[in-house]
């Protein structure tokens, strides 16, 4: 039974991992940007909400309201500002200038914040759970942070695949040349990418914050977990990206429960072994 | 005589510490047809690039409708109502052939061009909107090309080398269209290496010659031999 039911906790964990996830594919998709300090601003979204629930005293997920509109002005703004200005045939600017950026958020957090670890608390919410009979139990915010994952991701999908907006994502990236002949400002475009990312890194910040403690430091291990979901789920498949995450959630829980100490090392595993197998991931993008 | 409408001046256009143009003059006046030719290299693709705003250039190179756009992205130029169909059709291959068409017309100009004209204009586009645009032959990936640059319903309109690579069937089939195409008063520049064909449709012509203009003139009074030495550079 406990392991029926770590295997139930970890899908649950994929979950989160999918909404690490989900931005970074994204942008990469969109504009061929690596941002290395997704993980940072993962924990930026995490301390706004804390910022947030301590000042106006709002629950934590009623701050989503709050802090999901802020990251993806900031997202628009820091793309249009800074980012569009690095991209370009060379891959190096965008990589140093986000890996400038990871410095520069962790620092600001440490001196405004310090390293005490803190936690955002959702009252009743923490620990309720929903008994599944034979002694299993899904905690509710575990399955609200997976509905949440389902939910973004397929709302992303439609975005890419329905909406005039995702077309021009789609277009943009295909051919930024005759894009612009089109009519659309790849600048424009490319930050109302980041936007969309930075959304979605604010929910990822905040189910990351009730759910486990969380200090300036943690950032490159949300990056690192999001980018081991994105790439056993395969590049710029966004369902590939939710099954990553689940991978990697129910490999590490399944590690934890042979030894605690091997729950890091067997999601590591698991992402070597599906690259080895499948380099290209597990899922991907049939097209192009 | 009213003004032109596009007016080039003194253009020169570099690629790096390239250049590929030198100076070039040029005037189109509305409902105009011109014929741009000359040899693999000239510059012809690159003049397009200019007009477009692909390739920026001092802002009173290039004029249009008496503004100054030759620094404008572009996305900017697109909005004032140029368009191309760039050489190599360039489709972008993710999208379906519906989605190419309705993505030159989010540029938000009105006018007569819409996914049912363009349906009309080229049917074969309408049983096949649905599949991805690299699922088309040449021919119809042109077609989609041509529909996706009327959508934005230009008041200038750019062919690029509309026949390479294309069978003669279909490139009669696309020449065939083009009345019907540039009939309402477009303006339109089109450059093509098969002369016979640029001249059929055109009003004048101009040619160029390792970025240069070596002649120009009305294609009625323009004489076979000025054009093959213009053309070659005897
Ligand atoms: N991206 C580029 N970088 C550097 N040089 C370029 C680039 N594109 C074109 N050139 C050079 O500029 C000159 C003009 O090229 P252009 O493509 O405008 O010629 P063209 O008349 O369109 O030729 P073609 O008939 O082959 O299409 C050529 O010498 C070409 O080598
Ligand atoms: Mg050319």
């Amino acid at each position: 039974m406990d392991w029926v039911n770590a295997v139930l906790q970890g899908v649950l964990l994929g979950g989160l991992y999918a909404l690490f996830a989900a931005g970074l594919s994204l942008i990469f998709g969109v504009m061929r940007l690596v941002n290395i300090a997704h993980g940072d601003f993962i924990v930026l979204a995490a301390f706004l909400g804390l910022v947030v629930t301590t000042t106006l005293g709002l629950h934590s997920l009623v701050a989503l309201l709050i802090v999901v509109p802020f990251m993806a002005l900031l997202g628009y703004l820091l793309q249009r500002c800074v980012l569009n200005q690095t991209l370009g045939k060379d891959i190096l600017p965008p990589l140093l200038v986000t890996f400038g950026l990871s410095v520069i958020i962790q620092n600001g957090l440490l001196e405004v914040f310090t390293a005490n670890p803190q936690k955002l608390s959702a009252g009743a919410l923490e620990t309720a759970s929903i008994p599944l009979g034979a002694g299993l139990n899904a905690g509710v915010l575990p399955v609200l942070t997976f509905a949440a994952a389902v939910v973004i991701i397929a709302l992303l999908q439609w975005i890419f695949y329905r909406t005039a907006l995702g077309r021009a994502f789609r277009a943009v990236s295909d051919n930024q040349d005759i894009a612009q002949l089109m009519g659309l400002n790849k600048s424009h475009i490319f930050g109302l990418a980041m936007a969309l990312s930075m959304a979605v890194i604010a929910i990822a910040g905040i189910f990351l914050a009730v759910r486990t403690s969380f200090d300036p430091s943690v950032g490159p291990a949300r990056l690192i977990f999001g980018f081991e979901a994105v790439i056993i789920g395969g590049l710029g498949n966004l369902w590939g990206t939710l099954i990553g995450g689940i991978i990697l959630g129910v490999s590490q829980n399944i590690g934890a429960q042979i030894n605690p100490g091997w729950q890091l090392l067997a999601g590591h595993i698991a992402f070597l072994v599906v690259l080895a197998v499948r380099p290209r991931g597990l899922f991907p993008r049939v097209d192009g | 005589m009213s003004d032109p409408i596009l007016k080039i001046q003194n253009l020169e256009a570099y690629y790096g510490d390239f250049q590929a143009l030198f100076g070039i003059n040029c005037e189109v006046k509305k409902g105009e047809i011109i014929a741009i030719i000359g040899a693999n290299g000239a510059g012809k693709t690159t003049l397009m690039r200019a007009i477009t705003g692909l390739l920026k250039s001092e802002p009173d190179m290039v004029q249009w409708q008496g503004s100054p756009v030759g620094a404008l992205r572009a996305d900017q130029v697109a909005g004032l109502g140029i368009a191309m169909v760039p050489e190599g059709r360039q489709l972008f291959p993710s999208l379906s052939v519906e989605e190419n068409l309705k993505i030159g017309g989010q540029v938000g100009r009105s006018g007569s061009w819409n996914l049912e004209a363009v349906f009309e204009l080229f049917p074969i586009l309408k049983e096949r909107r649905n599949v991805p645009s690299t699922a088309l032959s040449g021919g119809q990936q042109q077609m989609v090309a041509i529909g996706r640059a009327l959508m934005s319903n230009p008041d200038l309109l750019l062919f690029d080398e509309i026949s390479l690579g294309l069978a003669p069937i279909i490139i009669k089939t696309i020449y065939d269209a083009l009345p019907n195409i540039v009939g309402d008063g477009m303006t339109s520049i089109i450059v093509e290496q098969d002369i016979a064909k640029a001249l059929s449709v055109s009003d004048r012509v101009y040619c160029l010659q390792e970025g240069r203009v070596s002649l120009e003139g009305d294609v009625k009074s323009i004489s076979r031999e000025e054009i093959s030495n213009a053309y070659f550079g005897v």
